[in-house]
């Protein structure tokens, strides 16, 4: 339970307290202590299965049930352990992003979004999971909202309209659940639903909850408030959002949709083969195009990120054994490439004020450390052995080859061509080129945010050459998922 | 020392002496010395693999296990064996001409080109060492982003064109294509050890093995079979030094390499016989072998001219593997050995034409064999040797080719082989007959004879003997080539 329980305690103390220097540790003792009490789930879990715990003692199906399994013990891991780099990163990006008056205020929505997001990934109850994603979204709105100019503004109520459309549908579909099996727990949602599965309703609610958590998750379509979230925000949420919020999303369509609708009704009766499949293989292509040809790194990544759910949404979509498990382990590893690239592009705008490409000239000279964790981290988005890109990208190919969808597996690896051609124009600029005659002189970044870049950088090749833990974990989780409904 | 520490020792040597490098970048003549060292070291640690070698006692260095049954692994086999010991007996040959030619023409970053030479060495005997085809590829793809740097050395927008080529080609047909086969391997057969006779299961469809062969053939683009091959004379814009070992000895012989590896061991010589994509190909390589020799014998400007001469014998070896009969085996595996003296020789030479006498074009070289004597000799026995003429060592390697043809009864393909001798007659050997036979031209104010670095001139005789001795002594070289078939 001190999972959510630190950041959401921590949140409302933060704002009674109300000074920026207490804030900021008070915030990281929240996230140390989250990411301890995740390790330990992810321990026990990983020894005796899943952990079930009724919350103040109510049984389920009263009571509000949390339930933590292999899927939900990596992507505790990975949000918790993202957190906690970005909460060291901050204090110095944050002093030089957001006024002192408005400081204490962003380290408490940091923590209700944090909070948010693991709520979500331990809650065993539908309506739970919506009021955590809701808790989530709002707070990260406000967090988008702190960018330093007033596009940031802009972005904040773009999401913030078609957020709260897809938080609509969900809780839509939630109700014609609710409706139909009088539950919200979500193991007794799965033995309950196929008896009423072939009523309208609950298709009706299939589509609400489909095209909610598309949005949320930004599935092309459904992926246009993304790119400007990400690239106006502030240099610590773009970081912390891009590297945790869309992995979520897609831990709940896992949920709802392997977990409790079931394979066979979500992908055999359902379209949602075709349309994950399809969508995912279009979002690749598409995202990954404009990637190519946008000159401002941050929304070049963003699109890239639209890209890289695209292949996880691609992986459910396959709904084989290592199709699956790609996708829970690209939740993983996509946080590690991501949360070091946002990371260091915050560690660049701290120093040169800027992110456009043309301004990160001769990088590699003046920022050593930081422009090798770009280039690590973008090999790895490419997908180059020996990083974690690479791991995620072999099962993909191998569940796309096992379903036989051979073209299909051509497509993944011509992604990574785009991938390389938006990364390697980036590599090229930062280690290839001049800075430019009038470039003023700066040094490396603070140590306090060098240091959690160079963890994930480092991260990515370890998990690249080991993946014990993770594809381990990954590949018993999606064993699990299918076999719920065998 | 055991195999296993000395197969150790070979990738971390390179690596070892990179970072020597670093820390004595201040101070050339010791930069220079670490560079040596390192390279006779290795060549004394693959000499000792090569002498303590017994295919019964060949062990396996397990480095790391990234997937569940995949390791990144080493272990010797003969074909590796010789192909170590071609880049390792090169690499300080080079090393010493690299030292005479960068001082010589007075180039930049000489630290960071001596640091990425040794990376793309440790690359090079990663592959040529490797276990498995997942070792293979993570080496091959290395060798590609080490020796980026070292194409785009002069930093110009032409080095740089050059370099997106390099890049793009090469990437972009390994990710295709070669990661798309090495994945369907796996799926297909469950393991991608080498193992003599194949792996492919027996009652796989003959019609899906041979598409597998063509993404096989295809995605080693460092072959240059035709139409992947424009990558290589792109990076001609590289120093010599650079063009000689590399883009004619490690990475060509990488892609050839992985070509053969992929015959005779994943699928087998019986498998390559019956396959008609394979016949397809011995075809498409026969073609390149006659296209490539035309286009050279247009080229000027001598580098590009040795670059498509290279890129046609390339496609000898890549016929030698696709006949499916021993002989082509163990005359393309020879000729692994045979064309990387003579080429490397014929680079030397055409760097010392540039640095000494400033000439870049052939028909700059009327009369300088009167000025140069020893280089224009040392360049006459190296172009023999391309040709296949006694008394250099490729003519070895080019009896063994023809006799595979015919064995394979491919009549055409032997009159292929015969008629490219002529048409290299006709390109190379014109040059020391221009050399030696026409009347020098000199430029206003320049002495007829002319000074080139001593180290220069070192290594090419050390190349041009090692030609004649390959005529005179094949025995070790074919005692490792015949080993490579069971």
């Amino acid at each position: 339970m001190l999972v959510v329980l630190a950041p959401l305690v921590a949140a409302p103390a933060i704002v009674l307290i109300g000074r920026a220097r207490a804030a900021w540790h008070l915030a990281l003792a929240a996230v140390v202590a989250s990411f301890a009490a995740a390790c330990a789930i992810a321990w026990k879990v990983s020894r005796e299965g899943a952990i079930d715990y009724a919350l103040g003692g109510w049984e389920a199906p009263w009571g509000i049930a949390y339930h933590v399994d292999f899927l939900g013990a990596l992507v505790l891991l990975t949000v918790t352990g993202i957190a906690v780099a970005v909460v060291t990163y901050a204090r110095p990006s944050v002093e030089r992003e957001i006024p002192e008056s408005r400081r204490y205020y962003f380290y408490g929505c940091l923590m209700l979004c944090l909070a948010g997001l693991l709520g979500m990934t331990i809650t065993g109850d539908v309506f739970n999971l919506f009021v955590f994603l809701e808790i989530s979204s709002l707070s990260s709105y406000a967090l988008i909202g702190m960018g330093r100019d007033r596009r940031a503004l802009n972005a904040a109520f773009q999401y913030l309209v078609m957020g709260t459309i897809g938080a609509s549908f969900i809780l839509i579909g939630i109700g014609f659940m609710y409706m139909m099996t009088g539950t919200l727990n979500m193991a007794d949602l799965a033995v309950r639903l196929p008896e009423v599965a072939d009523t309208r309703t609950i298709r009706a609610g299939f589509a609400f909850l489909t095209v909610g958590i598309g949005l949320k998750v930004a599935l092309f379509p459904l992926h246009l408030w993304l790119p400007n979230v990400y690239a106006y925000a502030p240099s610590v949420v773009s970081a912390f959002l891009g590297a945790t919020a869309t992995k979520v999303a897609v831990y709940a369509l896992l949920r709802i949709m392997l977990g409790i609708f079931g394979v066979e009704f979500s992908l055999g009766e359902m379209p949602l083969h075709a349309l994950l499949v399809g969508l995912g293989s279009l979002g690749v292509v598409s995202a990954s195009l404009v990637a190519v040809f946008e000159r401002n790194v941050k929304r070049m990544l963003a699109y890239s990120s639209v890209a890289q759910v695209g292949y996880m949404v691609l992986g459910i979509g396959l709904a084989n054994t290592d199709g699956v498990t790609a996708s829970i382990l690209h939740i993983f590893n996509h946080a590690l490439m991501k949360g070091a690239l946002f990371l260091a592009l915050g560690a660049v705008m701290y120093r040169i004020g800027s992110v456009h490409i043309r301004d990160l000239a001769g990088l590699g000279r003046r920022m050593p450390l930081t422009a090798a964790a770009i280039l690590v981290a973008g090999l790895s988005l490419i997908g180059v052995p020996g990083t974690v890109g690479f791991v995620s990208k072999w099962y993909l190919v191998l569940g796309a080859l096992e379903s036989g969808l051979w073209p299909l597996a051509a497509l993944v690896l011509f992604g990574s061509i785009l991938a390389l051609i938006y990364i390697w124009r980036l590599v090229e600029v930062v280690w290839f080129e001049r800075p430019a005659a009038d470039a003023p002189a700066i040094d490396e970044a603070p140590l306090q945010m060098l240091a959690p870049i160079l963890v994930l950088a480092f991260a990515n090749l370890y998990f690249g050459i080991n993946t014990d833990l993770t594809a381990g974990l990954a590949q018993r989780a999606a064993e699990a998922l299918l076999e719920v409904n065998r | 020392m055991d195999q296993a520490t000395l197969l150790v020792a070979m990738l971390v040597l390179p690596l070892a002496g990179a970072l020597g490098l670093l820390l004595v970048r201040r101070r050339p003549n010791l930069r220079e010395a670490v560079t040596l060292a390192t390279g006779a070291l290795l060549l004394g640690v693959v000499g000792a693999l090569v002498a303590g070698f017994d295919a019964a006692t060949a062990t396996t260095v397990v480095l790391a296990r990234p997937l569940p049954g995949l390791e990144i692994a080493l272990s010797p086999e003969p074909l590796g064996l010789l192909f170590a010991l071609v880049a390792g007996f090169l690499w300080p040959v080079t090393s010493i001409y690299a030292i005479g030619y960068m001082r010589g023409h007075g180039e930049d970053h000489q630290t960071r080109f001596f640091t990425f030479f040794a990376v793309s060495i440790g690359a090079t005997l990663g592959i040529a060492m490797s276990a498995n085809l997942l070792t293979l590829f993570l080496f091959y793809e290395l060798l590609t982003l080490a020796t980026f740097p070292l194409v785009t050395h002069a930093g110009t927008p032409e080095a740089r064109r050059a370099g997106r080529i390099y890049l793009g080609i090469l990437m972009g047909t390994s990710v295709m294509f070669l990661l798309l086969a090495v994945i369907w391997t796996w799926h297909l057969a469950g393991t991608l050890d080498f193992v003599p006779g194949g792996i492919l299961p027996a009652d796989a469809d003959p019609a899906l093995l041979g598409i597998l062969l063509l993404l096989f053939v295809f995605g080693a683009g460092k072959a240059a079979m035709m139409p992947f091959h424009r990558w290589l004379p792109a990076a001609m814009v590289a120093p010599t030094p650079v063009s000689s070992l590399l883009h004619a000895v490690a990475v060509v012989k990488a892609g050839v390499f992985t070509v053969l590896k992929v015959a005779v061991y994943v699928f087998g010589l019986e498998r390559i016989g019956e396959l008609a994509s394979a016949e397809f190909l011995a075809y498409l390589a026969g073609f390149g072998i006659l296209a490539a020799s035309a286009v050279a014998m247009k080229k000027d400007n001598l580098k590009a001219r040795l670059a498509y001469s290279t890129i046609s014998q390339l496609g000898y070896i890549t016929l030698g593997a696709m006949l499916g009969t021993a002989s082509g085996v163990v005359g393309g595996s020879m000729h692994i050995a045979t064309h990387a003296f003579g080429k490397i020789t014929l680079f030397f030479c055409a760097g010392v034409f540039l640095v000494a006498a400033h000439r870049k074009k052939v028909s700059e070289l009327d009369g300088l064999g009167r000025r140069m004597p020893f280089t224009m000799a040392a360049f006459t026995i190296g172009a023999l040797s391309v040709v296949g003429l006694p008394p250099t060592g490729g003519t070895w390697s080019k009896w063994f080719l023809v006799q595979g043809t015919l064995d394979a009864g491919q009549y055409v393909l032997a009159a292929v082989l015969l008629a490219s001798s002529l048409l290299n007659i006709a390109y190379l050997l014109v040059i020391p007959v221009r050399g030696f036979f026409r009347r020098p031209v000199l430029a206003d104010g320049e002495a007829l004879a002319l000074a080139s670095p001593l180290a220069c001139r070192l290594a090419i005789g050390v190349t041009a003997v090692g030609c004649l001795l390959l005529f005179f002594l094949p025995g070790p070289l074919h005692r490792l080539a015949e080993g490579v078939l069971p």
